[in-house]
């Protein structure tokens, strides 16, 4: 049977096949339509294994575009499916902590990957990866170079928990002359108290594991692991982890 | 509609404001409660009611105060109505549940209040809601700080009396509460120019007892598999009762549970008999506020009770009127009104009991306890909420949410995600 899981982000578009042991992954910036996304990612996916559209039996469609995309199957949330995924990459895991761009997610799975808990962050910003996005801006890098540019030896606390003031705090920072890398290990300090806030909130059970765009920098990662003082598993391919779930509950006809 | 222009200006209205909300709330109200499914006829009153919504009863009301009667705003489900309608007056619940009135509010209340106090505001100092417009007085409590603080401000534009609801429970909080309802009384009767007799405050008893009552077969008719009525229906009735004639309110609320009651004769429901069956607990939605039960319902899910200002807490119990003096009446009411479960009242255990006892009664598979934004109140206590009702392992997320629509989305796929564990 061959199946197709896509997640699509706010700002990446996640797509993963599944055809009798081959496996196909491709991940695409979500752009302005979701709906074109998604179908870029069926393309993308269909070429690299060379199947033809109507060999695929189910389509499951997650993450926050998948409202507007008309050819899914069944629609998931974001949550069933990361669950589903660690599941699958690490089952001892009991807790998930996923990041992504605009919004973070602890999630308490059991045995059976099911989930049994989960918590979401208010609208607010601060704690996802829209923040680091702002700050990254004002620091005039891209994104992607804050986990590797971040010197936790230098560590300047930000305070503000709001997006917007914590912006002019960094830049304050930056012309009192204070080192770019230390403010960057604030900013990963920052998003690490407020989604270990909410880890708490849940009660934290090991392992735990930690998914979505942010899991890519390793400075979020130092940061979480620091303040709930436990060891945290990021998979290889941590963006795929929904998309990865979303597949294998097509696969399962669930 | 009806023209209704006339008397709004003569209400001195912001015309132009209001014209700009009478344009959004129809379409609001299409998209949300006219593409519904098999709804009771016994809806269509409801439906013209929503569709005049600043036109027939306003009118009704200026009618009575043409003939020299007199009409009072309140706030909250503490306020006995029976002393207003007993004294030949009309009672009118008057929470603002539109975002289209929070930016009035936040001119002069803090950005951290509630959007029902802000909204409340806004419709007054706004003037684009002829239900704020017209009451000879507004009655107000001390209940939360936000609403305490907000009257204080509302006084210097109409004239205002303040319940001083008591917080806790013992017997002397219950006879103050008595004494409150006397002071009422001689405010009202002042107000009026209407004596309250032992004869009108009985029949008053009765009048709004008999709204209760016919909201509880309303209600009860909801405990049916599958659910005779939507949960967003049932929410506007509710909704609807707090400022319409409480005679009429019984006789509509009453012919539409024959009708759901003929429903579950045919096993004729408007979800599913196996769907998901949502309890909704928490602060009050006040029309138009259909926000969560509109985002429970879109994805399947049926609401089936209320555990709030506009559900059980509003016609749960019932006044005794077998009391036959003054003296035995205003004592029955107290005990009553003492009765509701409010998160302004410490210790207020006895509401967690209610949402068991409801989620027993009411067969629910899973619970949303949800608080407006920045209500210290409701948001403190449902983490004892979700605590005992965990104890009895049924599933509950809690939600805090305005009234805009920012969240929408995000709130679509918390409750979707509940629902995925509710049906795995
Ligand atoms: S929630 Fe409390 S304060 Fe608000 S209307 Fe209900 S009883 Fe009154
Ligand atoms: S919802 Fe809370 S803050 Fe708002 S008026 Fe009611 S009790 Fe007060």
């Amino acid at each position: 049977m061959i199946v197709i899981g896509i997640d699509i982000g706010s700002v990446a578009a996640k797509g993963y096949i599944i055809s009798s042991g081959h496996h196909h992954r491709t991940i695409i910036p979500t752009g302005w339509s979701p709906r074109d996304a998604g179908q870029v990612i069926i393309d993308q996916l269909l070429d690299a294994s060379r199947i033809e559209r109507d060999q695929v039996e189910r389509i499951y469609v997650t993450g926050y575009g998948r409202v507007a995309f008309e050819q899914a199957d069944k629609t998931i949330t974001e949550i069933k499916c990361h669950a589903r995924g660690i599941a699958e990459l690490y089952p001892e895991v009991r807790t998930i902590i996923d990041i992504g761009g605009q919004d973070s997610k602890v999630i308490r799975i059991g045995e059976k990957g099911q989930v049994l808990d989960f918590a979401m962050n208010d609208k607010c910003a601060a704690g996802t990866g829209r923040f680091l996005q702002v700050m990254a801006t004002a620091l005039g890098l891209d994104v992607s170079e804050l986990g590797h540019a971040e010197e936790p030896g230098q560590m300047q606390t930000i305070s503000s928990m709001c997006t917007v003031f914590a912006e002019s705090e960094i830049i304050g920072s930056l012309a009192r002359g204070n080192p770019k890398g230390g403010i960057i290990a604030g900013l990963h300090q920052s998003v690490g108290k407020r989604v270990a806030a909410m880890v708490r909130r849940m009660g934290i059970k090991e392992q735990v594991a930690f998914t979505g765009g942010v899991a890519i920098n390793p400075g979020v990662k130092r940061a979480l692991e620091e303040e709930l003082g436990t060891r945290i598993i990021v998979p290889e391919a941590c963006q795929y982890t929904g998309a990865l779930g979303a597949a294998l509950l097509a696969l399962e006809n669930r | 509609m009806a023209d209704y222009q006339q008397m709004w200006a003569d209400l001195e209205m912001d015309l132009e404001k209001h014209d700009a909300l009478c344009e959004v709330l129809p379409e609001a109200f299409g998209g949300i409660y006219l593409t519904q499914q098999d709804r009771p006829k016994g809806m269509d009153f409801y439906d013209f009611v929503v569709s005049e919504i600043h036109g027939v009863r306003p009118a009704e009301m200026l009618e009575h105060q043409k003939k020299g009667g007199k009409v009072f705003g309140t706030f909250c489900v503490y306020v006995p109505d029976e002393v207003v309608f007993a004294a030949g007056g009309i009672a009118a619940g008057l929470c603002g549940g539109s975002q289209f009135w929070v930016s009035g509010g936040e001119k002069v209340l803090p950005a951290n209040t509630c959007p029902l106090i802000k909204a409340s505001v806004g419709a007054r100092l706004d003037k684009t809601c002829p239900f704020f417009l017209i009451p000879d007085m507004y009655v107000a409590e001390n209940t939360c700080d936000g609403k305490k603080k907000a009257w204080e401000i509302l006084a210097r534009e109409v004239p205002m009396h303040i319940i001083d609801l008591p917080q806790m429970k013992r017997e002397r909080d219950i006879a103050a509460f008595e004494a409150e309802i006397r002071d009422f009384i001689v405010t009202v009767e002042k107000v009026t120019g209407n004596k309250i007799t032992a004869e009108s405050l009985g029949k008053a008893i009765k009048l709004i007892n008999n709204k209760r009552r016919a909201l509880q077969r309303v209600y009860n008719a909801r405990k049916a598999s599958p659910v005779p009525i939507s949960g967003k229906d049932a929410l506007l009735v509710t909704q609807i009762n707090f400022y319409d004639d409480p005679a009429r309110a019984a006789q509509m609320a009453n012919s539409l549970a024959d009708e759901l009651e003929q429903r579950i004769e045919n096993k004729f429901g408007v979800f599913p008999d196996n769907a998901v069956r949502i309890m909704v607990s928490g602060t009050p939605m006040a029309i138009p506020n259909w926000k969560l039960h509109h985002i429970i319902e879109s994805l399947g899910a049926a609401v089936v009770v209320e555990e709030s200002c506009t559900g059980t807490r509003y016609f749960e119990n019932l006044v005794d009127e077998s009391a036959s003096t003054l003296e035995e009446q205003i004592r029955a009411m107290a005990e009553r009104y003492m009765k509701t479960n409010c998160a302004c009242f410490t210790p207020n255990s006895a509401r967690v009991e209610d949402i068991i006892r409801l989620s027993d009664e009411y067969k629910v598979d899973g619970i949303i306890d949800t608080n407006l934004q920045f209500c210290n109140l409701y948001s403190t206590e449902s983490y004892l909420v979700k605590q005992s009702v965990t104890e009895r392992n049924m599933p509950i997320m809690h939600i805090e949410t305005d009234y805009s629509d920012q969240d929408f989305e995000q709130l679509r796929t918390r409750v979707e995600a509940f629902l995925e564990i509710l049906r795995k």
